[in-house]
């Protein structure tokens, strides 16, 4: 492990999380690294989503800490989160289709000339910086075309490139592969790449076993709202994990 | 928007959209414009009367008596909503604006000696400050509207209630309100600035209607707005996917409210307008004008399911409707025939936007 000593991006230690009688979390502690690519792998009702909407600010723990880069963090909405550098990039996308894909990656940040009490929008200015992120993410979109009228890797691309905007550490993808054609799972792949490149951490929460063993250096499973394993993507292999997923195998 | 050179991005895989396959060119407002314009040179060769001055002037005059109205509801159907109200919305702020203008030019009563005095006769009302009783009936009928928008869009955006009920309940509210204030009667712009009210609501500058005038105005203003600020952008994210403007951390409660008072001031508005050039606000008045309101928009090229629309379509959606009923007139058609026709064009216009978008 080259960067061991690194401070963690993120650092979650005895998260739990309990609905009423409902336990969804028990006592998850984890850790993801700068440039780290993380699987986090379970089936339906393991908590996977209960732990990202946990990290992305929609739930509060109801133990545990959350530290982020070094210091703890007490997220009450999502636009908390979204304030240290954690985005998230939801499995429906949240593109507005009826809108560019420069509108899309500045949609609720704005870029604004004044003309003295009147903000207008900069257009120019969004769609040279769009053109710009979709550059460093190798993805051949324009900025002014419509989303309505893009491929599944595009959108992707777009939804992406609007995690790029605030230099985001962290970058959580819900079941970015779920819904889309073998290219452009490539593609996104490419795109998860290219966040590494750059420093920045992912998540990748998925169901897609050749997806997590394609782009992910340490993949974390989750059952029954605990941490089973986490391990290595080399430490492991793709009949493990299911084991882990389904239980057949308690913890590894 | 020029692509920079040293793009660093080749697109040897994605095509350019073609001109005249974005904007405008590829919209209901762009089909429908050409409609519009086959249909003046039809109306020019039908009637000789169409093109004289009169007429035009008429036909000016008459489609922005809705086309104010039909801007607003437009921002409305950008965001994926309905508004019903706007017919009643008319009727009672022109009521409200011509009721406090007559009540404060009333010498004597406790309000009115503030603002008018009799003149040496002893018949005629003078006004004590020129204009300001005319100022504060403008601001009491367009303060109804922003409190009935106000409410509308607490329903709508606080409560979750949907803006059809919601809308279709103010209806019926604003319109009883009406009958109330005015004992069922209705109400006429009365006292010494009368004659302001009406100069500004149905005369006209170097021969063009001054509603005319107003319509260029706020249709200018409201592209600017839709189109340049991020209060705009907000508006039509929110007609094309609600759950993303949320969770882009756009205001989703506060734009929903701003642009149901917008919708409930421009009707408002429009109302005055419309009771200028009727001379009175009677309690029926604009009944059932929510529909062609609406008609309009949606002629226009407003989706009903949000995201799309503009001012131009809501301008061109009122002219069509209007040149229509004018030919009509002309023609000497029986001018029942013309709601029958609207529907028609309502449909046929929604349908060949839809045969365009599966053709793509």
């Amino acid at each position: 492990m080259t960067h061991a000593e690194a401070t963690p991006v993120l650092e979650l230690t005895g998260i739990g999380k309990e609905f009423g009688a409902i336990r969804a979390l028990h006592e998850v502690d984890l850790k993801v690294l700068p440039g780290e690519v993380v699987g986090l792998m379970g089936d339906n009702g393991a908590g996977k989503s209960t732990l990202v909407k946990i990290i992305a600010g929609n739930f509060r723990p109801s133990h545990g800490e959350i530290r982020f880069a070094g210091s703890a963090v007490h997220f009450n909405r999502p636009v908390d989160a979204r304030a240290v550098g954690i985005e998230v990039v939801y499995q429906d996308l949240a593109l507005a289709d009826n809108l560019t894909a420069a509108a899309n990656v500045f949609l609720g940040r704005e870029l604004k000339r004044k003309f003295g009490p009147l903000a207008v929008l900069d257009h120019k200015a969004m769609a040279a910086r769009a053109l710009e992120l979709f550059g460093e993410l190798r993805s051949e979109t324009r900025p002014d075309d419509l989303v309505k009228q893009m491929s599944g890797g595009q959108r992707q691309a777009v939804a992406i490139a609007r995690t790029r905007l605030s230099n985001a550490r962290l970058v959580m993808m819900d079941e970015p592969t779920a819904a889309i054609s073998v290219r452009q799972v490539e593609q996104v792949l490419g795109l998860i790449h290219r966040l590494k490149e750059q420093g920045v951490a992912v998540m990748l929460i998925s169901h897609r076993m050749p997806d997590v063993f394609a782009v992910c250096d340490r993949v974390i499973v989750m059952r029954r709202g605990e941490k089973r394993a986490d391990k290595p993507i080399q430490q492991t292999s793709p009949e493990e994990v299911t084991a882990l997923i389904t239980g057949a195998k308690e913890a590894a | 928007m020029v692509m920079p050179l040293e793009s660093p991005i080749s697109f040897t895989n994605v095509g350019r959209i073609r001109w005249w396959q974005r904007g405008i060119f590829a919209s209901q407002t762009g089909y429908v414009l050409l409609a519009l314009a086959i249909l003046l040179v039809v109306m020019h060769f039908a009637s000789p009367y169409f093109f004289t001055e009169g007429n035009m002037q008429n036909v000016a005059k008459n489609f922005s008596f809705i086309a104010i109205a039909t801007l607003g509801v437009t921002f409305v159907i950008i965001t994926g909503g309905i508004d019903l109200s706007v017919g009643s919305m008319m009727c009672f702020s022109a009521m409200i604006t011509s009721m406090v203008m007559t009540e404060l030019s009333a010498p004597g009563s406790p309000a009115g000696s503030l603002f008018v005095h009799m003149a040496a006769d002893g018949k005629t009302v003078l006004a004590n400050v020129p204009g300001l009783i005319l100022l504060i009936s403008l601001l009491a009928g367009l303060g109804v509207a922003l409190i009935a928008g106000l409410v509308n869009g607490f329903c709508i955006a606080v409560l979750g209630l949907s803006p059809f009920v919601t809308t279709l309940g103010m209806l019926s509210i604003v319109r009883g309100l009406g009958y109330v204030v005015s004992n069922g009667r209705g109400s006429f712009p009365g006292g010494p600035d009368a004659d302001y009210f009406y100069a500004l609501t149905s005369g006209d500058v170097l021969g063009v209607p001054v509603p005319f005038i107003y319509l260029v105005v706020l249709a200018l203003v409201m592209a600017v707005v839709l189109h340049h600020s991020a209060f705009g952008r907000h508006v039509f994210a929110l007609g094309g996917n609600e759950k993303a403007a949320e969770l882009t951390g756009i205001p989703v409660v506060r734009v929903k409210i701003e642009v149901y008072v917008i919708c409930a001031l421009a009707a408002g508005l429009q109302g005055i307008i419309i009771s200028g050039w009727l001379g009175s606000a009677p309690a029926n008045m604009a009944t059932s004008y929510e529909l062609n309101v609406i008609a309009a928009a949606v002629i226009g090229g407003a989706n009903l399911a949000g995201g799309i629309g503009g001012p131009l379509g809501a301008i061109v959606g009122c002219v069509l409707l209007e040149v229509i009923r004018n030919g009509l007139v002309l023609a000497q058609v029986s001018s029942y025939w013309q709601q029958t026709l609207v529907g028609v064009i309502i449909i046929l216009a929604v349908l060949v936007d839809r045969i365009r978008s599966r053709m793509v």
